[in-house]
């Protein structure tokens, strides 16, 4: 299938997810690498690129709506261009965590779940992100920021401002 | 002599190839394809006594030993880089500092079980870990240890990495391979075990990051070589993860056996801000807690079964005095409510139910019969799950209760801690 004006895939989706056709023994593999790519795209996972994808495989688009469903990693609507991730989980909680995220509550003056009015920021907890050993973490789009603390997150924020 | 990490090597740089090589990377390769047979090879890594490293313990050469000879079908093999057990961080730091040493390893376990289609399962926010093999996949490619006819033995091998979706079940190796097939991660029914029937049907093994790193060690050294470390039963070094209230939390790679004290007062720096030791969960989050006084035990699979605990993922979480137990395990059974995939009944409705009941008593609605409302549930979820993560849930909850009862009590009666918290984010 060639990308026509309608394609909501970028060239460059399309490109990766052809290239996967081949790679697995048994073609519905490519369900959660195809989520991965659409999920780079779009930074959620878009339903009709989604059902455009599921067509260039081959495969029912309902594998594919099954497997976004159950795995958390992918936002299923459009989020702030960055996705704060905050972990919650033990170790980070026992580094003061909670407080973390009180804190990124009160510098971007939003609630967990929300995105700041200029679609910068959402913010989110998550569960343990297997960086126990740098707490309290918290993950950027798909970077990991370790051993954080209050003058660090100010620092993140601006810094992420001035990229936007 | 002390004792000179092989996994974690003090090396600089060494996720590149030229340092990896000068340092005697892929000469175990080249040893394992010149001197010895899968079969050979297989009874050396069963010799070694080497077990599992991502919490179950089992032997790895044996489970190599159970794929069936001549089925006629493909056999693959599974590295599981799923790493999400809370308080474990090791295969991230192996994966990102020494990707080579995790390529050659599943290399050469490859080989030995006759496995052309190796998979990495790696957690999906994993991102640069998953760059960092992907890099390391293309230059073991370009330098002949990967493809077609590897260094010339006619032995044929493609790695492919594969990202997860962010789900601590597939972790669980029947999930893991249920995930890779492109389906939601539910765990299968055993048997038919995997080395028999798992992945796509054919003969699988799946092992752990940190269990296939120790391979080519095995292979340049020998068995009696790895025997010489660690404990008689649990040979070998392992990666402790320590995380929480210690002066240096972080990865340290030490002999099986040395004891709890001695990784927590000499290699991590003690107890932080001069506080005191409360307790420990020594192997990740799913096994149970140590009080402070249980220190001495020695870090090894036999060890710290007999202490009532898990040598589990070795992920050590330091708890200190000035931390409220019972938000501790709330935290830890809200992690298990939310990843439980729902397919059993007792896990599903156990780990709900365990995450409100802590909830209310963390938030003063507690009732004195809830402990042992808690107890009950522990019991009706333990043993009745196709997978391991409702046992998972059981054991942070029901040692929390048993060893620090006073503090639900004074929780329930007085709708507050009984520890007096501090603030820790600075």
């Amino acid at each position: 299938m060639e990308k026509t004006e309608f394609s909501k895939l970028s060239a460059d989706s399309i490109e990766k997810i052809k290239a996967l056709l081949d790679v697995f023994p048994q073609r519905r593999s490519v369900v959660l690498p195809v989520l991965h790519i659409v999920y780079e795209q779009f930074g959620y996972l878009d339903k009709e690129a989604i059902a455009e994808a599921a067509r260039i495989c081959d495969v029912a688009k309902v594998h594919f709506e099954e497997a976004a469903d159950f795995y958390t990693m992918f936002p299923l609507k459009p989020v702030g261009k960055y996705l704060i991730q905050v972990c919650r989980n033990i170790s980070c909680s026992l580094l003061g965590s909670e407080e973390l995220v009180d804190y990124l509550k009160s510098k971007l003056g939003i609630d967990v779940g929300e995105t700041t009015p200029d679609g910068l920021f959402t913010l989110v907890v998550v569960e343990c992100l297997g960086s126990c050993g740098t707490a309290p973490v918290a993950q950027i789009n798909d970077k990991y920021y370790e051993n954080l603390t209050r003058a660090k997150v100010d620092s993140i924020l601006s810094e992420l401002r001035e990229k936007a | 002599m002390s004792f000179q990490p092989f996994l974690l090597r003090p090396i600089e740089d060494d996720d590149r190839l030229d340092v990896y090589l000068k340092h005697g990377g892929y000469a175990a390769l080249r040893k394992a394809l010149k001197q010895f047979t899968p079969e050979s090879l297989t009874e050396e890594v069963i010799n070694s006594g080497l077990r599992g490293r991502g919490g179950a313990g089992f032997p790895t050469g044996r489970k190599w030993s159970f794929i069936p000879k001549n089925s006629g079908k493909p056999v693959y093999l599974c590295v599981n880089a799923d790493e999400s057990e809370p308080g474990t961080f090791k295969d991230r730091e192996l994966m990102l500092k020494h990707p080579h040493l995790v390529i050659e390893g599943t290399i050469i376990s490859a080989y030995a079980i006759k496995c052309n289609h190796a998979f990495i399962y790696i957690r999906g926010e994993f991102a640069e870990e998953a760059r960092r093999l992907q890099k390391a996949i293309a230059e073991a490619q370009a330098h002949g240890f990967l493809g077609n006819d590897i260094l010339g033995s006619g032995f044929n091998l493609k790695i492919t990495i594969y990202r997860g979706g962010g789900a601590y079940i597939c972790g669980e190796e029947t999930s893991l391979m249920t995930s890779l097939e492109g389906g939601p991660g539910y765990p299968r029914v055993k048997p038919p075990f995997p080395a028999v029937s798992g992945l796509y049907g054919c003969p699988t093994i799946i092992n752990n990051v940190e269990t296939l790193s120790n391979i080519p060690a095995i292979v340049n050294n020998g068995s009696e070589w790895f025997k010489s470390i660690g404990t008689p039963r649990s040979p070998g070094s392992k990666i402790f993860c320590v995380s929480g209230h210690v002066v240096r939390p972080g990865n340290y790679e030490l002999p099986m056996g040395i004891t709890l004290r001695e990784l927590l007062y000499e290699h991590a720096g003690g107890i932080s801000n001069d506080r005191n030791l409360k307790a420990v969960i020594p192997g990740g989050s799913s096994v149970p807690i140590l009080t402070a006084d249980k220190i001495d035990v020695h870090m090894d699979f036999e060890s710290l079964a007999e202490a009532g605990s898990m040598l589990g993922s070795a992920g050590v979480i330091v708890i200190d005095d000035a931390t409220c137990i019972v938000r501790a395990a709330y935290i830890i059974s809200r992690f298990y409510q939310h990843e439980s995939c729902g397919q059993c009944t007792p896990c599903r409705q156990g780990t709900l139910w365990m995450d409100r009941i802590l909830h209310r008593i963390e938030h003063g609605r507690g009732r004195p019969e809830d402990l042992d409302l808690l107890l009950d549930i522990c019991d009706n979820i333990e043993g009745n799950t196709i997978c391991p993560l409702g046992d998972a849930a059981v054991p942070s909850v029901r040692t929390s209760i048993k060893l620090f009862r006073d503090e639900y009590e004074y929780h329930i009666k007085h709708k507050k801690c009984l520890v007096e918290t501090v603030a820790r984010f600075s």
